[in-house]
């Protein structure tokens, strides 16, 4: 089943005289974990706020095409609280998510609002605290916490929910290493339990190219490149960075070293190694040959 | 060339107040005229605590902490941020003029100068930074990437001679960031120091060849990027990440003898080229 499905999506902010978003088609299968990247301003913004229903409901503007959610649902004829277990949102800043007095509430507040009985609210605040590994911060106010335990509540008052689509809207961006990382794991343990279809949207790719299926690069407001990591490192690794995308390390090495992508490009530094140790035996063996 | 110690922190602890643990605990640091360095760590490490007490809007309980020979216990943050220009991760946290000239010039402003001259070196500022086209705007609907750069410029500005960068480069895309880097050697190469608050690691790897490493409020490590980042033990306890060639090299070890900076695209590249064409640099299994 199609999760989501972008038809010919235009929009312009009433505040702009240029289009935020032109010409956008995009089709997510139903468990598909797809990264959405480009440099800043290029529109990914605008689109997650698409999928919400943010647009055309809250943001005001030209809007044109349309935003379809499993095959029915067109984004533009149903309020964003009526979409809200449909698709879940995580910003880029979880300050301007949280606002009540304690983690357990800020949790609650989501599901108060989805009208669950009580028993049902509590089983789930306990279920997603525990699965974000964050029960110890249970009755502490959401301001106090850190960046990063911040970000973490932001996610699971909207897992709490069991929105069928999450998205992500720079979830890792102020977060150190080991901090992303967990809202990574996280990730894809909801997603091989829940099935859930991920679109996250992040400019980092190195944590996040081994596990997405598909990268949608965005630029000036239009798809540009999509394709499975791979596919898109193998072709457009310069252009990435041309842009502003920053490719992981590896594969930039990888092209520097090997001109024809014979061998298919690393994304991780173990898998890079390997292809080292074979170039290198590779070479040693037609050495050899040549004795 | 000898330099002179431009920072200097013996055996600094300090605690929030109502706090029950100290939240940098004995830091001894020094800071030479003229260095780029990247203080990392994770979240809560006490990076931001410490450069804090740079500008002194933090004093020490114990210890003490020296600026350009001023002792921060002893002198007021206006008097030391004309010495120590501090940016913060968070550009809404320092903007608050009606306009970008305005947010400029203000720190001239409160030293006196004229307005005519302030807005002169003001402006000067803004062309460097690529903002001179902004200066009648609003400073709060520039985009996230100017708006740093503005949060740098109204710093610039004074011309400071340390210049402290919280977090520079959280949500800033690639270009941003090597836009980023391109300003900080430049301020670098013109002698002033520069030291970068991050948990960045790519973007230390990069650009940033010495590096200090906090964890629970102390310093565990300090030293060559390609040594720090490349120690297992000491990222771990950092609670960081080896950069991805860091990690590559350690794998690769036994086979090559890495030479130079290695961490920058370059110099790996040709570290690898030279293995697979010849055997010379090869180490012996």
């Amino acid at each position: 089943m199609r999760a989501l499905k972008i038809k010919e999506l235009y929009f312009r902010y009433v505040t702009s005289s240029r289009w935020a978003l032109r010409d956008v088609s995009l089709e997510v299968d139903e468990g598909e974990f797809v990264l959405i990247t480009g440099p800043s301003g290029c529109g990914k913004t605008t689109l997650c706020r698409c999928i919400n229903g943010l647009i055309p409901h809250f943001y005001e503007g030209e809007y044109k095409g349309e935003v379809v959610l499993f095959e029915k649902i067109k984004v533009h004829e149903h309020e964003p609280y009526e979409l809200a277990d449909k698709v879940g949102m995580v910003f880029q800043d979880p300050e301007s998510q949280l606002f009540m007095t304690t983690v357990e509430r800020e949790i609650a507040f989501g599901l108060e609002n989805l009208g669950l009985d009580r028993e049902e609210m509590k089983s789930r605040v306990e279920w997603v605290l525990e699965l974000l590994g964050i029960e110890h911060l249970r009755d502490k106010a959401p301001y106090e916490l850190s960046g990063g335990e911040q970000q973490k509540v932001a996610i699971a008052a909207v897992i709490a929910m069991k929105p069928k689509i999450l998205v992500l809207d720079e979830p890792t961006a102020n977060l150190d290493p080991m901090s992303a990382l967990d809202v990574i794991n996280i990730l894809c343990k909801l997603r091989e339990e829940m099935r859930i279809t991920i679109v996250i949207v992040e400019h980092r790719l190195d944590m996040l190219t081994p596990l997405v299926d598909r990268i949608v690069v965005i630029d000036k407001g239009t798809i540009i490149i999509s394709g499975s990591p791979r596919e898109v490192f193998a072709r457009e690794a310069l252009r990435l960075k041309e842009i502003g995308v920053e490719v992981p390390k590896v594969c930039l090495a990888y092209k520097e070293l090997f001109d024809l992508a014979k061998s298919e490009v690393p994304l991780t530094p173990d898998e890079f190694v390997k292809v080292m140790l074979h170039a290198k035996e590779r070479y040693n063996r037609s050495k050899r040959s040549l004795v | 060339m000898p330099r002179r110690d431009i920072i200097e922190v013996r055996d600094l602890w300090y605690r929030y107040p109502e706090a029950k643990e100290w939240a940098l605990k004995g830091i001894n640091l020094t800071i030479k005229e003229g260095e780029l360095v990247a203080i990392m760590g994770e979240n809560g490490a006490g990076k931001t605590t410490l450069v804090k007490h740079f500008n002194g809007i933090l004093k020490p309980h114990k210890g003490y902490v020296k600026v350009c020979g001023l002792d921060t216990k002893e002198h007021t943050v206006a008097e030391l941020a004309r010495y120590v220009g501090l940016v913060f991760q968070n550009p809404d946290h320092q903007i608050f003029a009606s306009t970008v000239l305005e947010e400029t010039m203000f720190a001239l402003k409160n030293f006196g100068w004229d307005l005519e001259r302030a807005e002169k070196r003001a402006k000067e500022i803004l062309k460097e930074m690529g903002l001179l086209d902004y200066i009648d705007t609003s400073p709060f609907s520039l985009s996230g990437g100017e708006k740093k750069r503005l949060t740098i410029a109204s710093v610039l500005v004074y011309d400071p001679e340390i210049l402290v960068l919280d977090e520079p480069t959280v949500g800033q895309d690639y270009g941003q960031k090597r836009r980023l880097a391109k300003i900080i050697e430049r301020i670098n190469s013109l002698g002033k120091t520069i030291i970068v608050v991050t948990h960045d690691v790519e973007f230390v790897a990069e650009y940033i060849d010495h590096v200090i490493v906090m964890s629970g409020g102390r310093i565990i490590a300090e030293g060559e990027v390609t040594r720090i980042l490349c120690d297992e033990n000491i990222m771990k306890r950092a609670r960081l990440l080896s950069p991805q060639l860091g990690i590559v090299v350690k794998n690769l070890e036994d086979y090559i003898d890495f030479k130079g900076n290695f961490l920058r695209l370059p110099i790996f590249v040709e570290n690898l080229k030279r293995w697979l064409e010849n055997d010379e640099n090869a180490k012996r299994i």
